[in-house]
């Protein structure tokens, strides 16, 4: 006896919630975009930040309301635009991959350090406590802000300078915005012509701080057939919508500051 | 009972007594001068004149710009050389006008003629320090103006004076106020001519026990100031610990000292603004303490400002024989900081020069240890904050637990918790850092906000 009216009680009391339960899911559904999710699965999943929203899913759900572009993920670059462009049924336009570049070439071999700088390890913190680290007071000052800010793991400091692997990089951009000093810029990853310094002062202020800086000598623009490379400021710039990689600045160049095309 | 100081501090070993007796004495400088156009806080002065320009001492070359600006005032006769960028204390590049140097420092016509107070109103006061080019000589290189013209002038209840010069080594207020007590005291007198409500108090730490006695004959008979002796203790001659003391106010968070009804000001800015006021002399010398143990004969100078430091270190002797110097600081060790090049002209806040033949930091950063938790920094903290919180907040990068649940943006940096501590930790330097990626994050969003308000506005 005391079973049947336990077991019709449960049995009520699951019909009643049951019914409750449908009605409310009806009631209050709450309507997902499923191309949110799927788009979200073709992200990366690194939550860096990098296209300026708060990680993937932030990202997956502006892509699905289509407040951002398709392409808007420089880390999953091409291969995922294409893929959220099939889900979001639009073409996906995308420019070429880019690789972080740090602009400075002064090694421990060419040019000096200044100033006996103790404390946080860290380059930020350097710049803050005033003491100028090296003799050039625009390079890199290798305590490594950029190599913590690189969630690859692709930055590393060799010789006094950060040099990054562009086989890791994930244009994520990251280490632009951790250097105090501005040297490191994004830049297309097939084209290797770049110039390796950013030193702005005249010629021969940069000469006695660094073998290897900038002087800003002008062959490189004389020698250009395509307007592509200028000196502003005293430091050359590349224009890649003009360069065609030639070569021809490299080879003039009297302190070998800009990289050959044939760089890896 | 009076209270003598604050809650906290610590007390390093002072090395006063290196340059203590040694009186201010005048140093013309020999080669070119060098004026920055950024000596103070605020927008960075307009130039006003032009190359090949002559010059005269107490010229206005640059005039303020904006608000919270001050006037570069020229310290030497001669020509106008260049405006370039040249590498200044701070080892930045910076917008200078340099001078050269005829070495016959003819003055401006009117310079030095004694003028009574009593004919002057309050906005011709404040024009002449506005004139003058006066900013806080303690260090910030707050203009002085701005800060004298409060919105609540009759509510001013206390005028401090600092000559409490808590930091170790230096020594050049103290001489100042042994020399030129009668004219610290005439300073104060014109600035409480501004707040007619407020009482003048000149706060000296008890280790100046000279210019105490200097200071209490020069009040003698003055109606509404007086001398207060603090005790011996660093940062005691920081604006909030002084205002601790003398008014019995416990600061409150994100309040300025006028607010309150006080308003600091260091002696060598008193000393200025009575030059300022009754002579008609702006702003363009400055006492500085030259000191350390790599110097050969440390002691206090009136330099002009734009005098290149390695200048002055020629006239005091030079670099010891058989030392080497390992660390230059512009100030003292406590809230000094370091400099690289020795080629670079002092400015209005340079209060002096330390150089060491021992670099402190260098050997504290080769005992560090992990940190141990015991506290000793929250003790010594003297706006009661909680440093080994702080650092750690920063490290874990929770910047929003560091300014809003530990008050970190409230940190005065003076470095006591680094002093203190046992683990040789770098405290202060974390807490500039912190406190300058907050600020940037704020500018950052504000500069973000106006955009999308223009552009709200565009949209209408």
């Amino acid at each position: 006896m005391t079973i049947l009216i336990t077991t019709i009680v449960i049995t009520v009391i699951g019909i009643i919630v049951g019914a409750g339960l449908v009605f409310t899911s009806k009631k209050f559904y709450v309507e997902v975009d499923e191309r949110e999710a799927a788009v979200r699965a073709c992200l990366p999943g690194n939550n860096c930040g990098a296209c300026g929203y708060a990680g993937c899913d932030a990202l997956a759900a502006a892509i699905a309301q289509e407040t951002a572009p398709v392409n808007a993920c420089p880390v999953g670059g091409a291969a995922a635009a294409e893929k959220i462009g099939g889900i979001m049924g639009v073409a996906a336009e995308v420019g070429e991959k880019n690789v972080a570049f740090v602009r400075c070439k002064g090694t421990c071999d060419v040019t000096g350090t200044l100033g006996n700088y103790v404390g946080l390890q860290d380059c930020r913190s350097a710049v803050m406590s005033g003491l100028t680290l090296n003799d050039c007071g625009y390079g890199c000052l290798g305590l490594g802000s950029c190599v913590t800010a690189c969630p690859q793991g692709a930055i590393q400091v060799v010789n006094g300078v950060a040099v990054v692997d562009e086989s890791k990089c994930i244009s994520c951009g990251l280490c632009t915005k951790a250097c105090p000093k501005g040297l490191i810029e994004l830049k297309p990853i097939s084209k290797k012509v770049r110039v390796q310094c950013s030193n702005k002062d005249r010629g021969p202020q940069v000469k006695a701080v660094c073998s290897a800086g900038c002087i800003g000598c002008m062959l490189c623009t004389r020698q250009c057939e395509f307007d592509a490379i200028h000196v502003d400021q005293n430091v050359a710039h590349i224009d890649y919508e003009k360069c065609t990689q030639c070569g021809k600045c490299v080879e003039k160049c009297p302190v070998k500051v800009i990289t050959p095309p044939e760089a890896g | 009972m009076v209270k003598d100081t604050f809650r906290g501090g610590v007390h390093p070993r002072e090395h006063k007594s290196l340059s203590k007796e040694v009186p201010l004495r005048v140093y013309d400088a020999k080669g070119d001068m060098i004026f920055p156009l950024s000596q103070h806080i605020g927008k960075p002065a307009r130039p006003i004149v032009k190359k090949n320009d002559p010059v005269l001492v107490g010229q206005v070359i640059a005039e303020a710009d904006g608000f919270v600006s001050a006037n570069i005032i020229c310290s030497c006769s001669g020509k106008v050389k260049a405006i370039e960028k040249r590498r200044i204390i701070s080892g930045a590049l910076a917008d200078c006008i340099v001078v050269e140097n005829d070495g016959q420092f003819t003055p401006m016509e009117g310079f030095g003629t004694r003028e009574e107070l009593n004919g002057l109103t309050n906005e011709e006061i404040l024009a002449r320090i506005k004139a003058a080019g006066i900013v806080g000589m303690g260090g910030a290189g707050f203009p002085t103006h701005v800060k004298l013209a409060p919105k609540n002038a009759l509510d001013i209840e206390y005028v401090i004076v600092n000559g409490a010069e808590c930091e170790p080594y230096l020594t050049c207020d103290d001489q100042l106020m042994r020399l030129k007590a009668d004219e610290i005291v005439e300073g104060l007198e014109v600035v409480l001519k501004l707040f007619p409500a407020a009482e003048g108090v000149i706060a000296i730490e008890k280790n100046k026990k000279e210019a105490i006695a200097a200071m209490e004959k020069a009040v003698e008979g003055k109606r509404k100031i007086r001398v207060q002796s603090l005790k011996t203790k660093y940062p005691q001659g920081g604006e909030k610990s002084l205002i601790r003391v003398i008014a019995g106010i416990d600061f409150p968070r994100a309040m300025l000292p006028a607010e309150v009804g006080c308003i600091v000001i260091n002696a060598g800015t008193t000393y200025a603004i009575q030059r300022a006021v009754l002579y008609k002399e702006p702003l363009y010398m400055r006492g500085m303490t030259i000191t350390g143990d790599a110097i050969k004969e440390p002691g206090n100078y009136f330099v002009r400002t734009g005098t290149l430091l390695s200048e002055i270190i020629e006239e005091a002797g030079g670099i010891k024989e058989g030392v080497t110097l390992k660390k230059a600081l512009a100030g003292g060790p406590m809230m000094g900081f370091a400099i690289s090049n020795l080629d670079v002209p002092t400015q209005k806040v340079t209060n002096g020069l330390t150089l060491l033949a021992e670099d402190d930091a260098e050997k504290a950063e080769n005992t560090m240890t992990a940190c141990l938790h015991c506290g000793r920094c929250t003790t010594v903290c003297p706006v009661g904050l909680m440093p080994q919180m702080m650092a750690e907040a920063f490290e874990f990068n929770n910047l929003e637990r560091y300014e809003n649940k530990l008050y970190g943006l409230e940190c005065v940096e003076c470095g006591s918790c680094t002093y203190i501590c046992p683990s040789k930790r770098p405290l202060m330097q974390t807490f500039k850092r912190a406190k300058g990626e907050i600020m940037q994050k704020k500018r950052e969003e504000a500069a973000k906000a106006a955009a999308e308000a223009a552009k709200a506005g565009g949209a209408k």
